[in-house]
This record gives structure tokens, C-alpha cells and sequence, in this order.
């Protein structure tokens, strides 16, 4: 039984030896290292920190106040320095009573509006790019480029740019929306109910050329006989793209959802410089509130509690997309 | 008679009529095309002809396009209203010194040694390699210019201007990059090792959770990063850093990058397993199958990783936004300050100026490049 047990360990440890050996660990190393010290650690840095309260420790501030919090007794002396507040930042976020409640519906609000406008707008436009400038013929080139070249400038510059678009009185856009008959000049970037609109036509602007490539490709790869046989079958173009293109694509358009929501999930230098003082949190982004939150307000604590809703949702994405390819397709 | 043809040639005339519509089709698409890829192109002409007006020359209505007359006034104001380009600083040797932190006899010692060894390494490199002495040179310039640029900079030898923190960013980023991702991808495709898949998942988790979405933990860290951390003794280094406000602190968080071990990896697993195998048998070191086996068929995927990453970080805000303050601003973060500085409703020529300095080297690499650029990206999938 014994030597049984020990030729197995000895079996165990010869089969694992090859494998354990160092080479491969070290050649890993640095990525490792990387990746450890700043997301597997920073997660759980996250989890731990959205539990703290921190003093803005800074005398002459607004935010100099009690602690807020459901849950939380308000002491009468200051609080300085980390103070355990358990998990009341998430209480008071889903506590559609209290203030940071409301803020963080407004937020949610906001970042949902944007997500599911950028998203199915901005891929619509891609297949029809995509669909447009996938012929040879002279000049299609020229085509090309003008759809793709916003990926290559800085979110900041296209910013800039349509800002002048969405400017009141001679603002390109206004100009062209009251040479169609609609009139009144508006201040897209200070009307509340507009803002998050221009934050979403940048983004539009932005991406579509980006996702066209993808669907470009996924076009180009298409297999020639299928539309030669729904041709002979006397198949109209439009039975041809809805039962056999978009189909074939389904691939290419699940792909190019993920990286699109992660993608307006993670972009708000369009904000930094359009909403950036203008708009009292009528377009706040999530990624932008919590960037306000912790280098403008120092609320050190609901920062940490909105980047975790923040993981949970990117986390819950990308398990949904798993699951999603997963299904009916061959893995690797 | 018409109707004689019509029946005698009822196919030749379906045809034609069949050909007609195609072309009236043609004429749609063709003509939407167009109409699209213009406005597309709007802003980025827009821009480029108001930058091309006088400095003072304000905009109306029915007034937003050329000036009284063309001129690159806008671009000598914008560039005198801030540091987008470096200037030398003078030092004597001694201030200069003093500014390394270390005495001048310790820095000349240290700068001989580190150049020995970096010139040491790329000739064994190149004899062991088999390098092609063009290439060579190459990537010699290439990283003697970084290097140069990184050192100089943290030792002041020129005024701290946009363009440098930028060059020095995506340099220290993507050279970095490139070598822990074929490392990496590498290790992933050639070897069997215990904990292969945990790993794999471990460094995936990058993907799922994006460096721009964990700003305020990595904000600490980078704070908290300094000379005790990197066990630099004070013998050697007295000066106290912290990495905030440096270079080194906006690139750290993409040393390590996931998309791109996944994209060396998947490269890597195309090389056919039987070459592989023969140069085993023909006594190939591990770094012997990494040049000569597995990069030589991986080379584009290497670049395209290479111009996707330059690209991004080129075009990146948050991060540096919170990481720099003063010193390392890059590019994007001064356009963002610049329009705060100046009133932009006034002087739309002023900031257009700056918006086409900050977008043109990476615009018209792209023009040039057209159809890398693409297929890099394609080939990325990430932005």
C-alpha cells in the first residue's frame, strides 16, 4: 500500500517534471508581473477600498461634510484618515432616496442611453459602409479612408472639432438642420437633454469606419458560389442579404458588438471636453463619474464602489458574449 | 419595327434592360458613397482650412470656411501659447550632474558601462541571430533614439514639451510591449507547462477588464511606486521619485498586455508543429525557435500589434490626464488644456492650429500607409 502509494507520487512527479520546467515561467514573468500589479490587484484593492470612507481632507470644501451614508451614525467630530463604512456605498447607491442614489440612477441612466444608441447606430452604419465600399471600382480607396480615418485621430481632437459643429449660432450642424427647415438655434452642448445626444453622434462618427473593417473583411470572405446558386434561384438582393449575409456575418457581428459596448464603456475623453463643466450630471458617464468622484470631489470611497459596479458589468458582459459564441460553435 | 426586334430578340433586350437598371442601381450606390464618405470627411477638412486662418479672424455666420487669406500664422501662436515642441536646455556638466543625481565621475562610469552592454548585446544578438545587418541598423536607431529620448528627458536636457512626453509614452509603451508579447505568446504556443491554461485565463482577465476602467487603484499604485519599491539604494540613487508625473508611470499599465499575447499566440500556433519539430532535432535553443522558426512567419502580426498599440496610445487621455500633472503631459492632454486656455468661441483658428499639430504625424502615416494600417487594425480587433 505504502510503496503503491509512493510509486504513484514518484509516477506523478515524473510525468509532471517535464513540464515544470523553468523556462517557460520566466519567458511569462514579465507579462505577469504587469498584469498582476495592475488589474488582479487593483480588483481587489477596488473591492476593499469601496468599504472606506475617506475625509477630503481639505478645509474650505463643500464636500466637507458628514458622512451621508444609510447605515452610517454621522459622528459629530471630523473623521480623518480611513474610516469602515462596510459596504453603505452600495446601499446608498441602490437607495433611490438618498443622494448618491439618485445620482448613480442618473448615471446608470446616462450610460445605458449611450451604450444602446452608440452601439446598434454606429454597427448599422459599419455594414453599410462595409456594403458601399466593398466593389472595385476606381476611387473606392478614397472611400475607404474617409470612413476610417476618425479611428485615427484622438477622441479629444474629434471632440474639439464637432464642437464647433454643435456651436449655437454658425455651428455647421445647426446651419445644415436650418437649411432643412428646422429651426432654432441650440446649444447642444449646454441643453441638458441634448448633450448625451452629441456625446452619442461623436461617438457614431467615430467608430463606424473602425467597425467597418471588420465587417469588410467578414464580406470579402464570403463564399462566391452561394450567391452564385441563390442568383440561378433567382433570389432579389435584398432576400440575398437577409438570408444569406447577415446570416454568414453573425460571427463578425457578435465580435464587433463586444469590442463596441466594452469600447463605450471605457471612452469618455469626448465628456472631458464637452461636457467638462457645462452640464450639471445631465450627461455623465459612468467611467466620467467616476473619475470626477475620485479627482475632482475626492470621494475616494464611492469611486472605488462605482468601479466595481463598473467590473461587474464588463465582467457580465463578457461572460454573456462567452456563452453566447460558445453556442453552436466549435471552440478554438 | 420595334416591335419586329423586340420579338425576334426578347433575350438581348432583357438583358439590356436587366443591364440598365444595374447601372441605375450602380448610379445610387455609387452616388450615396460619395455623399457619406463626404460628410465623413467634414470635420477633418473643416478643421485643416480653419486652422489656415488668421489667428484674430473670427467666425460667423454663413463665414466658417476660408479667411481673408491663407496662412500658417494660427500654427506660430498656437505653438508660442504652449510647449508642443521641445527646445534644448544648456547645462554645464556639472548642473547636469547634479540634475542625474549621482556625482559626474558615477554618471560617466554608469553611462559607459550601460552602453558597453547595450552595444555588447546587440552584437552577440546579431551575430547569434543572424541578423541582416539592414534590420539591424533599424532597430538599432530606432532604440538608440528612444533610450536617448527617455534619458534626456529625465535629466532635462530640453524644455518638457507635448510632443516628447508623447514620443517618449508610446515609445517606452510599445517597445515594452513587443517584447513581453512575444515572449509571452511564445511561451503559450511552444511550450507544455503546468498551470498553462490558468495562466492563460489569468492574463485574458486583461481583456474582460480594461486598464482605462481601474484608473483609481492604479492611481495609488503608480503613486506609491518609487525608489524604495524598485530597492534602488541610496548609495547609488539618492534623489527621491515617485513615478507620478513621468513617462515611465503612463506606459507601466500596458507593459503587460493581453490582446496582444493572445494575437502573438495565435500567431505562433500557425507555425506548422513539424517545422518546429525539425528544428529540435536539429539542436535549436528555445531563442534559436523564437527567431528563426517561429518570428520569421509572425512578422506581420508583430507589426500590426506594433502600429495598433502606437496608434492608441498616441490618441490616449484618461490615464495620462490622471497620472501626469505638469511635467509629462502628453499631446492629447495639452490639446485638452489648450482648449481651456483659450477661449475657444473666439478663436476657432487658434485651436483648430493645435488639434491638426497634435493629429497630423499619425494622420499622414496613415495616408501613406493606407492599407497596413487597415489590415493591422483588422488583425487587432482592438482600438
Amino acid at each position: 500500500m505504502t510503496t503503491n502509494t509512493l510509486n504513484n507520487a514518484q509516477s506523478t512527479w515524473a510525468r509532471l517534471r517535464p513540464r515544470l520546467k523553468p523556462l517557460p515561467y520566466l519567458l511569462l514573468l514579465r507579462t505577469l508581473y504587469f498584469v498582476f500589479l495592475f488589474t488582479i490587484l487593483p480588483t481587489f484593492k477596488v473591492l476593499r477600498d469601496s468599504q472606506i470612507y475617506f475625509h477630503p481632507n481639505r478645509p474650505n470644501r463643500v464636500m466637507e461634510t458628514n458622512l451621508q451614508l444609510p447605515g452610517i451614525v454621522a459622528e459629530p467630530r471630523s473623521i480623518r484618515g480611513p474610516h469602515e463604512v462596510g459596504l453603505a456605498y452600495f446601499r446608498a447607491m441602490f437607495d433611490a432616496n438618498s443622494e448618491i442614489g439618485q445620482q448613480f440612477r442618473q448615471v446608470m441612466g446616462n450610460t445605458l442611453v449611450y451604450v444602446v444608441a452608440t452601439v446598434p447606430i454606429s454597427m448599422l452604419l459599419a455594414f453599410v459602409f462595409a456594403t458601399l465600399v466593398n466593389r472595385k471600382i476606381r476611387g473606392i480607396g478614397w472611400a475607404r479612408v474617409a470612413f476610417f480615418y476618425p479611428t485615427m485621430l484622438p477622441m479629444v481632437s474629434a471632440a474639439t472639432i464637432w464642437l464647433f459643429f454643435f456651436t449655437p449660432e454658425y455651428g455647421l450642424l445647426n446651419s445644415a438642420l436650418r437649411f432643412f427647415g428646422y429651426s432654432g438655434p441650440e446649444n447642444w452642448i449646454i441643453n441638458p437633454r441634448l448633450a448625451l445626444w452629441a456625446l452619442v453622434i461623436v461617438a457614431i462618427w467615430k467608430n463606424a469606419g473602425y467597425f467597418m473593417i471588420f465587417y469588410l473583411a467578414g464580406l470579402q470572405n464570403l463564399p462566391e458560389d452561394v450567391y452564385e446558386a441563390a442568383s440561378l434561384d433567382g433570389a432579389s438582393w435584398w432576400v440575398k442579404m437577409f438570408r444569406i449575409t447577415l446570416p454568414l456575418l453573425r460571427r463578425t457581428t457578435l465580435f464587433v458588438s463586444v469590442i463596441a459596448v466594452i469600447g463605450a464603456f471605457q471612452t469618455i475623453d469626448h465628456a472631458l471636453v464637452m461636457t467638462d463643466e457645462l452640464v450639471t450630471g445631465e450627461a455623465d458617464l459612468l467611467l466620467y463619474e467616476i473619475y470626477q468622484q475620485r479627482f475632482l470631489l475626492q470621494n475616494y470611497g464611492l469611486a472605488n464602489a462605482l468601479t466595481v459596479v463598473m467590473i461587474v458589468i464588463l465582467l457580465g458582459l463578457t461572460l454573456a458574449n462567452f456563452f453566447l459564441s460558445e453556442r453552436g460553435d466549435d471552440v478554438d | 419595327m420595334s416591335t419586329n426586334r423586340t420579338l425576334s430578340f426578347p433575350a438581348t433586350t432583357r438583358a439590356r434592360v436587366a443591364a440598365n437598371r444595374q447601372t441605375w442601381t450602380d448610379w445610387l450606390v455609387t452616388g450615396s458613397t460619395v455623399v457619406l464618405a463626404v460628410l465623413w470627411a467634414i470635420p477633418i477638412v473643416w478643421a485643416a482650412i480653419v486652422s489656415l486662418r488668421p489667428p484674430g479672424d473670427s467666425l460667423g455666420r454663413g463665414d466658417v470656411w476660408f479667411g481673408s487669406h491663407l496662412t500658417l500664422e494660427s500654427y506660430q501662436r498656437a505653438t508660442a501659447l504652449a510647449p508642443f515642441f521641445p527646445r534644448w536646455n544648456a547645462y554645464s556638466a556639472d548642473e547636469f550632474a547634479e540634475r542625474v543625481g549621482m556625482g559626474q565621475g558615477g554618471f560617466a562610469a554608469l553611462a559607459v558601462v550601460v552602453l558597453v552592454a547595450i552595444a555588447a548585446l546587440i552584437a552577440f544578438a546579431a551575430r547569434r541571430w543572424d541578423w541582416r545587418p539592414r534590420s539591424t541598423v533599424i532597430l538599432l536607431v530606432i532604440v538608440a533614439f528612444g533610450a536617448a529620448l527617455v534619458l534626456l528627458n529625465t535629466y532635462g536636457a530640453f524644455t518638457t514639451s507635448y510632443y516628447s512626453n508623447t514620443l517618449q509614452f508610446v515609445f517606452l509603451t510599445v517597445f515594452v510591449q513587443l517584447v513581453t508579447v512575444t515572449l509571452a505568446g511564445f511561451a503559450f504556443a511552444h511550450f507544455d507547462f503546468v498551470g498553462r491554461r490558468l495562466l492563460f485565463t489569468i492574463i485574458l482577465l486583461q481583456m474582460m477588464i480594461p486598464t482605462a476602467v481601474l484608473l483609481v487603484p492604479n492611481f495609488v499604485t503608480i503613486r506609491e511606486f518609487s525608489t524604495e519599491m524598485l530597492l534602488i539604494p541610496r548609495s547609488i540613487y539618492y534623489r527621491e521619485f515617485s513615478l507620478y508625473d513621468t513617462p515611465l508611470a503612463m506606459a507601466m499599465p500596458y507593459f503587460g498586455s493581453a490582446m496582444g499575447t493572445f494575437l502573438m499566440r495565435q500567431a505562433f500556433l500557425g507555425v506548422p508543429r513539424d517545422l518546429v519539430d525539425a528544428g529540435v532535432v536539429d539542436g535549436c535553443r528555445w531563442y534559436h525557435l523564437l527567431r528563426h522558426v517561429y518570428l520569421p512567419p509572425s512578422w506581420p502580426s508583430l507589426i500590426a500589434w506594433g502600429l495598433v498599440s502606437t496608434s492608441f496610445h498616441w490618441n490616449e487621455l484618461l490615464w495620462p490626464l490622471v497620472i501626469t500633472s505638469d511635467r509629462a503631459r502628453p499631446l492629447t492632454m495639452g490639446l485638452l488644456r489648450f482648449t481651456q486656455l483659450t477661449d475657444i468661441g473666439a478663436q476657432w483658428s487658434l485651436v483648430m492650429a493645435a488639434t491638426m499639430i497634435i493629429v497630423l504625424p499619425l494622420l499622414l502615416a496613415f495616408l501613406i500607409f493606407q492599407r497596413q494600417f487597415i489590415s493591422s487594425f483588422l488583425h487587432s480587433g482592438l482600438k
